[in-house]
């Protein structure tokens, strides 16, 4: 916003609880906590500017990616025809290192915060012949007041401000974890397939950092995650590669069904089975690496009320098999930024309902299908019942063949 | 005496001399002044026309203009906005840059409007109220204004060719005027006002009188004898299920206008002159016509 032409005198106050990170040149280790960044991200990042200093510190794309069942042979393999690439692997700390350079570039509208924390919200009374400022008002924990014609809560999925304006939200939490960990592979390699394999604990994921190493997030139950982070680094070097190797819980059954299924398309459409590639072995796990966090789902009833805006995983929590929470925060940025922007050029009060309404009927429309989505891919992966896996052994062999549902996922 | 006489009755906000003021309209609105800022109160048609008459009025200035910048877009314009109401149209357009003089001639109104901006730093500067009519500030303000608007107002004024003299007297010369207003049709009265009011409460009952509706074609015929060249008119549609105003072709309900004021200072001299000679010949023959 700060970089729209038309918020050219208006003033914004962000608040970071965290310290400011800013970096010239990446350390060699990567850092655990990465993001697959999709196109229209980057796009996004690229308007601001960001987006070239991402590209000058470090990042790495990749082009196909493969998704494959533990239970039988059924695989997808999502990649683009022309030879664009599919999404960008980048940690969290290159992103912000960028976004930092960018905001220092219009200092002069927007002011950073750091480390600060807000510790109460006043918020404007409906009634509109109050006497009382009919603006918001957040009191800092240093004392400082600021007043506000719109906030915009972007403070995570334990939002306070969600929590303050009494907007409820619908939560479950998964009965699983995320370990996420830097690994070294066994041989360079292209390294430009992001891997993901649905085991019946739960989906396992590399994603390519670099030519050597790459990032782990593996979504598995509370118990075998602590026993993952307890474990010694060649025990746990052994998981993830006998994860993405073993046919442990294949049964003949489904093969056979599965093999069954994929000669009766390749009938019907000559290309309809695509070519099964090995992800990388790994070799080693940098040491300080391993962390776990849990996981849950969330969506809030309202993204917006009166001067007040959610987005991000304030508005909405996924799981992070399809790699898209993030994108779902930037995709709620773009549309807010757009919004925002033309009611700034219609010389509108920026709190007003009626453009927030548009956003968060815009965003709920596109977000709500894709949460559902994921939701139900990962109930469905969560099970070794011989139906629901023939179910989706077929159904993922039958939309590895249909390029139109590809295209749309 | 005569002069003290014109001066007092300049002071008084209730002036019907010569006045375009309707002192029954004032009763009306003085009734609904603290319902201005509800937006989804008695005036949601009128805060959902700022998304079609704001942009219609910046694009217009902006294509009037060759230097001006895209974040300030109404930078250094002074407008006048007559009949401001609660200042639901001075609000955006001071946000948009310019510095803006509302007038209105209910004083709820205006105290209204005053407290609104009040809590707005950049707009407290940038918007200054009056309680006042039109013809009270000429006096102080000829040739002062870039621009006027009189959005939704000639449809209450008692002598329309008045108001628009004293419109053409505090505009600078090349000025523009933008008028929105009810025409005055069959279908007007059916839909603005037994439809509007009287049924599904778009409108206050009793705002409108279909009498003093103004057709485009008497609207334009008005402002080119005194001075100004008509260059848009627009007609505007009312969507209550939307609650969205949009342009259409067709002018039998709303419409807007945008005309400018001629360049030449020395013709709104010579419009001025006649029609007064004409008014003093009338009052001498009043008192031997039988």
């Amino acid at each position: 916003l700060g970089h729209d032409i038309h918020f050219h005198d208006k003033k914004i106050a962000l608040l970071e609880a965290g310290p400011r990170k800013e970096y010239d040149h990446m350390p060699d280790s990567y850092s655990n906590r990465v993001s697959s960044i999709s196109p229209g991200s980057a796009t996004l990042l690229s308007s601001c500017g960001a987006w070239d200093h991402v590209c000058s510190l470090r990042l790495k794309p990749f082009r196909r990616m493969q998704v494959w069942d533990a239970c039988s042979e059924a695989m997808i393999v999502f990649e683009k025809d022309d030879l664009d690439d599919m999404g960008y692997i980048v940690e969290n700390d290159v992103i912000m290192s960028a976004l930092t350079k960018q905001l220092d570039a219009v200092a002069g509208r927007v002011e950073v915060f750091y480390r600060s924390r807000a510790v109460g919200y006043t918020w404007p009374l409906p009634s509109h012949s109050c006497d009382a400022s009919p603006w918001v008002q957040v009191e800092l924990a240093d004392g400082r007041r600021l007043q506000t014609k719109l906030l915009i809560g972007a403070d995570g999925h334990n939002s306070v401000v969600r929590k303050e304006a009494e907007i409820k939200n619908i939560e479950h939490k998964y009965d699983q974890s995320a370990v996420v960990a830097t690994l070294h592979l066994s041989e360079a390699t292209d390294n430009n397939v992001a891997w993901q394999r649905f085991l019946p604990t739960g989906p396992i994921a590399l994603l390519p950092l670099s030519d050597t190493t790459s990032s782990l997030v593996w979504s598995t139950s509370h118990d075998h995650a602590s026993e993952l982070l307890a474990m010694d680094e060649e025990s746990f070097v052994d998981s993830i590669n006998s994860a993405f190797w073993s046919n442990i819980n294949h049964s003949d059954f489904i093969d056979a069904a599965g093999a069954m299924f994929r000669s009766a398309i390749s009938l019907l459409k000559a290309s309809g089975a695509a070519v099964r590639q090995l992800p990388p072995s790994v070799a080693r796990v940098d040491g300080e690496s391993r962390a776990l966090f849990p996981l849950g789902l969330g969506h809030a009833t309202e993204y917006v009320q009166h001067r007040l805006a959610l987005i991000g995983d304030a508005a909405h929590r996924v799981h992070p098999l399809a790699g898209q929470g993030v994108n779902l925060g930037f995709g709620d940025i773009a549309c807010l930024a757009h919004h925002l922007s033309a009611a700034a050029f219609n010389g509108r009060d920026l709190g007003s309902l009626k453009h927030l309404l548009k956003f968060e009927t815009e965003r709920q429309r596109h977000n709500v299908s894709l949460i559902a989505a994921t939701d139900v891919l990962k109930r469905l992966y969560s099970t070794t019942l011989t139906p629901l896996v023939l179910l989706r052994t077929w159904g993922l062999q039958a939309t590895n063949a249909l390029p139109p549902v590809k295209v749309r996922i | 005496s005569q002069l003290s006489l014109f001066r007092f009755t300049v002071k008084r906000p209730l002036s019907t001399l010569r006045s375009s003021v309707d002192s029954k309209e004032i009763k009306k609105f003085q009734l609904l002044a603290h319902k201005w800022w509800d937006e989804e109160g008695e005036y949601a048609a009128l805060h959902s026309m700022n998304d079609i008459r704001v942009p219609f009025i910046r694009d217009t200035l902006l294509s009037m203009s060759t230097n001006y910048h895209l974040g300030n877009p109404l930078s250094g314009i002074r407008i006048l906005d007559v009949g401001c109401g609660g200042g639901l149209l001075s609000e955006p357009l001071g946000r948009l840059g310019a510095s803006v003089t509302g007038i209105d001639p209910v004083e709820d109104n205006i105290r209204t409007a005053d407290r609104h901006k009040s809590f707005d730093p950049v707009l407290a500067k940038r918007i200054q109220y009056k309680c006042s009519s039109l013809e009270e500030i000429v006096e102080e303000s000829m040739e002062t204004f870039d621009v006027i608007v009189a959005s939704e107002v000639v449809e209450h004024v008692a002598d329309l060719e008045t108001f628009i003299k004293c419109c053409s007297q505090v505009l600078k010369p090349e000025g523009s005027l933008f008028i929105t207003t009810i025409n005055k049709t069959q279908l007007s009265y059916v839909l603005g006002i037994v439809i509007a009011e009287k049924i599904m409460g778009i409108v206050p009952e009793g705002t409108h009188e279909w009498e003093k509706f103004v057709p485009p074609e008497e609207l334009q015929r008005l402002l080119e004898s005194n001075g100004f060249s008509v260059r848009t008119v627009n007609g505007m549609l009312y969507n209550p299920l939307s609650r969205s105003w949009s342009w259409v072709q067709s002018k039998s309900l709303n419409y807007a206008v945008h005309a400018v004021k001629s360049g030449a200072r020395a013709q709104s001299h010579t419009s001025d002159t006649p029609p007064e000679r004409d008014t003093q010949q009338r009052s001498a023959t009043a008192g031997t016509v039988p």
